[in-house]
């Protein structure tokens, strides 16, 4: 199983076909636009090599992430995958290569724009005691706020409905801290969503929440897809979640990108061992159909 | 339905509560522009500065001979002349002026590094601006040429500038050294420590070199004094206290959001290393105005932010009050100074006695939260 070089030797991938994978994925257009080729991608990472410490976790790594997807980056512990959403959220600078955001580098365009077309949220984000959940969210307005727009009426609706649709209203001004794990985390994905960005990119929005909340979570991220067009952009660790709730899996090892594309292109046994060293079968989950991982037994099972 | 339409529900006049979120509460309103106007914050910002108004009075009032506080007032609106004019004016309004300026910067500086450090501990000092501004200092007494009166020395403006130009290379040397693709937090807590340290051992090794009435003259520049000060130690202070705190209170916003962590507030559109700078900046040219005009008043920077957190229930200290609190109480220490003992006590030990007991009480009553 050679899965080392997939994302190294198509710098230049054609529009319609990036995969070059073993399993023949293609890219998963969601959006629809067929591979035109003229539109360009809401995200695109060229040539990426980025990582701490001059080491890089990723290297030369070319992906398109198109209008309208939910996205999702699967791998090992240390893979890289939240390295690569902080790229292409513009909190990581590339030691090598560019993200373009609409075909345009990323950060070559002024923060506060860039705020307003794409709203990341970070791994376990920290807000300081005293701050509510209102406190919270209204700086998702910062960005469409100016000298010469300040705070409006407008800014205060847009939040209150944020956490309105987050399910927050009972502790709107409660403080972050004071709350539990899940509305905390529903607090932070407010924020994001007062900012009214049409791409999310989500670091393991569903981390410590029980099965009902990170449902909660994958459902409301659908619900933005769905209803606002939002290109989504997460990375998450339960593999049957991802697989139920994403366009495209996006699987990174070693580097680069081992396999791209639909759960059911994606989610193979051969796939699981090589990237994550799992030896599981792949069955259809009983309720939607989308693939499902199961662990084969050991002795000690 | 929709989650985050831009379509308001209730579009009404700014000001009117919209929807029940936020109803009742009226400061959430006005969010980002500003936490001065949140009610309990606006409420102590005031009395700070009454309080901080009537200890100008009683400091001028206080001294040598009693000026009945009716006649300070009249003497300082410009209706009282005569001797005691003369010595409201001439002599005792220039110390408690530039105690109440001293206050004021020192207590915005630590609001702003506080909070842009995240940290309780982050005040300018930890940037060098004190390490490096006694360097200066006490590099300008000892190598002066042994000049046995400080306030000879002081009044010739050689201190001051000495201080200055110590404490801005220090804070350059700070960030420079912290520097790595961006500055971050901590780091520029431990090279701000490491540095201090350093630029200590400097002041040790000159004290210790120096005539022991050179030693003396340079170790009570050492704990800040308001005893030498005159009209060229006001103007100064107030030029760079007028520039530098309207441009931190504008930052209030920006300030709110890179506490957040840099990511998030890169999220939301912070240019957060420029940010920084700014703030730091600030907060550097505000403390260095302070240490040159009165040496290193300890602690004021420190815990003023925290109690002015303390009592306005926010998320962070907010900068009005943290200045207002802070002239309160280096005025308050220097009253005390002058009149509670038999002998004049420089300001910067009593705010030091106050704060540091201060700074155990935090730790304390932390570890009892934590332990809740």
């Amino acid at each position: 199983m050679t899965a080392t070089t997939a994302s190294r030797h198509d710098a230049e991938p054609d529009a319609g076909a990036p995969g070059t994978d073993t399993r023949g994925a293609t890219a998963h257009r969601a959006g629809g636009d067929g591979g035109t080729g003229t539109v360009p991608p809401v995200l695109e990472a060229r040539g990426l090599s980025v990582g701490y410490d001059r080491d890089p976790v990723l290297r030369d790594l070319d992906l398109r992430i198109e209008r309208g997807s939910v996205t999702t980056f699967l791998g090992a512990n240390g893979c890289g995958k939240s390295t690569l959403l902080k790229a292409f959220g513009r909190v990581l600078k590339p030691q090598a290569g560019e993200v373009l955001l609409d075909g345009v580098p990323i950060r070559k365009e002024p923060n506060r724009a860039v705020a307003r077309r794409l709203a990341i949220l970070p791994q376990t984000p920290v807000a300081p005691a005293g701050t509510s959940v209102l406190d919270l969210v209204m700086r998702g307005r910062n960005p469409h706020q100016s000298w010469a727009r300040p705070w409006t009426a407008d800014d205060a609706a847009v939040a209150e409905q944020a956490i309105a649709a987050t399910g927050l209203t009972e502790v709107a001004h409660r403080d972050v801290a004071s709350l539990s794990g899940g509305q905390r985390q529903r607090a932070w994905i407010a924020l994001v969503v007062a900012q009214q960005a049409d791409t999310l990119l989500l670091d393991e929005p569903t981390t410590y929440l029980d099965l009902a909340h990170q449902l909660d979570v994958l459902r409301l991220v659908r619900r933005l897809n769905r209803e606002q067009g939002s290109t989504v952009v997460m990375v998450l660790h339960d593999l049957s979640l991802a697989a139920r709730y994403s366009d495209r899996l996006v699987v990174l090892h070693d580097g680069g990108v081992v396999a791209d594309g639909t759960p059911h292109e994606v989610l193979t046994p051969a796939l699981l061992e090589t990237a994550f060293g799992l030896h599981a079968r792949v069955v259809p989950d009983p309720v939607t159909g989308a693939p499902m991982v199961v662990p084969e037994a050991d002795e000690q099972d | 339905m929709s989650a985050a339409t831009g379509a308001p529900r209730t579009a009404g006049a700014p000001g009117t509560p919209v929807g029940p979120a936020a109803a009742g509460r009226r400061g959430v309103q006005l969010g980002p522009v500003g936490l001065a106007w949140r009610p309990r914050v606006l409420g102590y910002t005031v009395a700070a500065i009454v309080l901080a108004l009537v200890l100008v009075v009683l400091g001028v009032a206080v001294g040598s001979t009693w000026i009945a506080p009716g006649t300070v007032v009249r003497a300082l609106v410009g209706a009282e002349d005569g001797p005691q004019g003369f010595i409201v004016t001439t002599l005792r309004l220039p110390r408690v002026l530039t105690g109440a300026l001293v206050g004021l910067v020192l207590g915005v500086a630590g609001a702003l590094t506080q909070t842009v450090t995240r940290n309780p501990l982050g005040t300018p000092d930890i940037i060098g601006v004190t390490s490096g501004a006694s360097v200066g200092a006490v590099a300008a007494i000892v190598l002066g040429g042994g000049t046995y009166s400080v306030s000879a020395v002081v009044l010739s403006g050689g201190i001051p500038v000495a201080a200055t130009l110590g404490a801005l290379v220090a804070a350059v040397a700070v960030y420079g050294l912290g520097w790595r693709g961006g500055v971050q937090s901590y780091r520029l807590v431990l090279v701000g420590i490491g540095v201090s340290a350093t630029l200590d051992a400097v002041t040790s090794y000159l004290l210790v070199r120096a005539k022991i009435t050179v030693a003396t003259a340079a170790s009570q520049w050492l704990v800040g004094s308001l005893s030498s000060t005159s009209w060229s130690t006001v103007w100064p202070l107030l030029v760079v206290a007028a520039v530098a705190v309207p441009i931190a209170l504008a930052t209030s916003a920006a300030l709110g959001i890179g506490q957040l962590g840099d990511e998030v507030a890169t999220g939301v559109g912070l240019a957060v290393q420029r940010h920084r700078l700014l703030v730091l900046a600030l907060a550097v040219v505000l403390s260095a105005a302070a240490v040159a005009a009165a040496g290193p008043v300890g602690f004021v920077a420190f815990v003023v932010p925290q109690v002015a957190l303390r009592l306005a229930g926010t998320n962070r200290p907010p900068l009005l009050l943290a200045g207002a609190l802070g002239a309160v109480l280096v005025l308050g220490a220097d009253l005390l100074a002058r009149s509670a003992f038999p002998w004049q006590v420089p300001v910067g030990i009593v705010t030091t006695v106050v704060g540091a007991p201060y700074l155990i009480w935090l730790l304390v009553r932390h570890r009892k939260e934590m332990s809740r």
